[in-house]
């Protein structure tokens, strides 16, 4: 007898603890992931404030003198330069070769297909000494055209990956029923393929643009002359004092400079840019 | 015999058609081949054929055979690169890892406060390599740091000390910088992975009796190879290329002990100027890479089958 009391009352008490806990597990995480989440935020964003800390108008205006030597303005030319000759070159190139790939087959396209896709595995650090021989053989060293190249080149294969599914989706059928309206092949491709392949594209575009506005290492040994330097590597030169001190003043606003159309692309594009990411990761 | 001919007619017509297509095709991928050749398989043979020479940047090469390979493997300068590399992708990669896992489940949720987060965690992707190093950079500077200065006041650390004269401090530094830019990168991988399980398996499970943790281990982890696989190799391949943050914060010091490989190929081609030894480490580079990506394919490959 006592033992059921017991054992009854032991269920009902467990109910009873359960209820209120339940609703009080409910509670409490809820305020600790909001607790954990701003946390982690704020420590995000702290490196961001730091930069931002440094910002004053007086220090806008010496990093943008060009009577220092290089206007941090000229750097931000030739990054812009540079990463919109990339991306167009990559873009280009990409959609052309995926198109042909996908849709116009012939006698070595596979090969072709196979080689791009090699560039994949191998990044340009790892033959950037020939290919800083290649491009004086060319006439483009120390050249924003030759880094532009250059930088194109090694986002082929991403763009050509991220467009693969695009073109392939496309039924053959839209395709004819285009040309059988009185448009050729290529006007074909125009008005079918290339609103379809539009997301792809824009992700292609985002992740090149990003890759070649960022990169530090060719543009550090395929340009030597300063006045070409794009802002990552002419951020070192603008924040350098005569005493070979650093004026970190000078340099958190170079950073700003670079740092910030990033950020703006970002925010604006976000859905493809990761978009772009996951499916270059994933597919 | 008409009939023949026109029966043969519209093949023959097809045919050609799909010749021209097949031009149309190579004729459309001409530019990315003639990129690629110029700029990948051409510097990929130089490289080989550089390689096995003693080429000085500005005189005339001459062919020595294997000679850089041997000295590569003697070379007490790259091996200590090469064993520091592998030091850091060591270190680096679980950091990565695990920070990615908990960032993605923290913030998994569908809601709007969890993808604003998610869209703070991965900010620092966007910027760049080179301007976070410049940015922490100065964050751990002695005396005028805004980080050392502020655990300086709060008694945690000495804000007088230089940091990066200091190996064990100067690579800690670089660690959470990476970890701070890249984290955000792998959190979104893992989130898609999450995200790319039926709720319904899980619930499956936890109706069968598992609790959460048992259903955590034993469904979603193993759900998740492919991610965590592609984790691994964004945070390998990325590790073993490191340059940026070791160039701007280190400056490979103290004493040499923060070079990395490429840092080697690097000095070796364009502080050396020694471009036949620099080729033969890019190579020795390139096979590791390859390997790795040889493991990435086989761990991919094998996920898909299971």
């Amino acid at each position: 007898m006592t033992a059921t009391i017991t054992a009854t009352s032991t269920i009902t008490d467990q109910i009873h603890r359960e209820m209120p806990k339940r609703r009080r597990t409910h509670v409490l995480p809820r305020a600790a992931w909001w607790v954990v989440c701003i946390c982690l935020a704020v420590l995000f964003l702290y490196p961001i404030g730091v930069m931002l800390s440094q910002v004053t108008p007086g220090n806008v205006a010496k990093v943008t003198d060009a009577s220092r030597g290089i206007s941090v303005l000229q750097s931000l030319g030739n990054s812009a330069f540079v990463s919109c000759l990339a991306t167009a070159v990559t873009v280009v190139a990409s959609t052309l070769a995926r198109y042909a790939f996908a849709k116009l087959p012939y006698r070595g396209s596979r090969v072709g297909f196979f080689v791009t896709l090699i560039t994949f595995m191998v990044p340009f650090q790892a033959i950037i000494t020939p290919l800083y021989i290649v491009l004086r053989q060319i006439g483009l060293q120390n050249n924003l055209v030759g880094v532009a190249l250059v930088l194109a080149t090694f986002n082929l294969p991403l763009g050509i990956f991220l467009m693969r599914n695009s073109f392939a989706t496309i039924p053959t059928s839209l395709e004819e029923a285009a040309q059988l309206d009185g448009a050729s092949t290529l006007g074909a491709m125009w008005r079918v393929m290339l609103p379809v392949a539009a997301p792809g594209l824009v992700s292609t575009a985002l992740l090149s643009f990003f890759a070649a506005w960022n990169d530090f290492f060719a543009a550090l040994i395929l340009i030597t002359d300063q006045h070409l330097y794009t802002l990552p590597v002419s951020i070192g030169i603008l924040s350098a004092q005569p005493n070979f001190g650093i004026n970190f003043g000078l340099m958190q606003t170079g950073v700003m400079i670079t740092v910030i159309p990033c950020v703006i692309v970002y925010l604006v594009l976000q859905r493809y840019y990761v978009a772009g990411l996951l499916g270059g990761a994933l597919k | 015999m008409t009939e023949l001919i026109t029966r043969a007619r519209p093949r023959f017509g097809r045919h050609r058609m799909a010749r021209r297509r097949g031009l149309l095709g190579f004729l459309l991928s001409v530019p990315a081949f003639v990129l690629l050749a110029l700029f990948f398989v051409w510097p990929l043979c130089g490289t080989i054929y550089m390689s096995l020479t003693d080429w000085p940047l500005l005189g005339s090469p001459s062919f020595v055979g294997l000679e850089n390979y041997v000295q590569a493997f003697r070379d007490g300068q790259f091996l200590q690169a090469v064993g520091f590399t592998l030091f850091y992708t060591i270190v680096i990669t679980p950091i990565l890892l695990v920070l990615a896992f908990g960032l993605a489940f923290l913030v998994r949720r569908r809601t709007r406060a969890a993808r604003v987060f998610q869209t703070v965690y991965f900010l620092p992707v966007v910027i760049g390599l080179a301007s976070g190093s410049y940015i922490w950079q100065f964050m751990w500077q002695s005396d005028i740091g805004p980080t050392t200065t502020l655990l300086g006041d709060l008694g945690i650390l000495d804000p007088t000390k230089n940091f990066f004269a200091n190996f064990w401090s100067a690579f800690a530094i670089v660690v959470g910088m990476v970890t701070w830019k890249v984290v955000g990168l792998q959190m979104l991988l893992v989130l898609s992975g999450i995200q790319s399980i039926p709720d319904e398996v899980t619930e499956a499970a936890r109706i069968d009796g598992a609790n959460a943790w048992q259903a955590f281990w034993h469904i979603t982890v193993p759900l998740l190879r492919p991610t965590l696989a592609l984790v691994l190799v964004f945070s390998v391949a990325g590790s073993l290329l490191a340059f940026d943050q070791f160039y701007i914060m280190t400056v490979g010091g103290p004493s040499g002990s923060t070079l990395t490989a490429v840092y080697e190929i690097y000095r070796a081609g364009f502080v050396q100027f020694h471009v036949g030894y620099a080729s033969a480490l890019s190579i020795l580079l390139m096979l590791v890479l390859a390997l790795v990506s040889a493991g990435q394919m086989l761990l991919l490959r094998n996920s898909d089958n299971s």
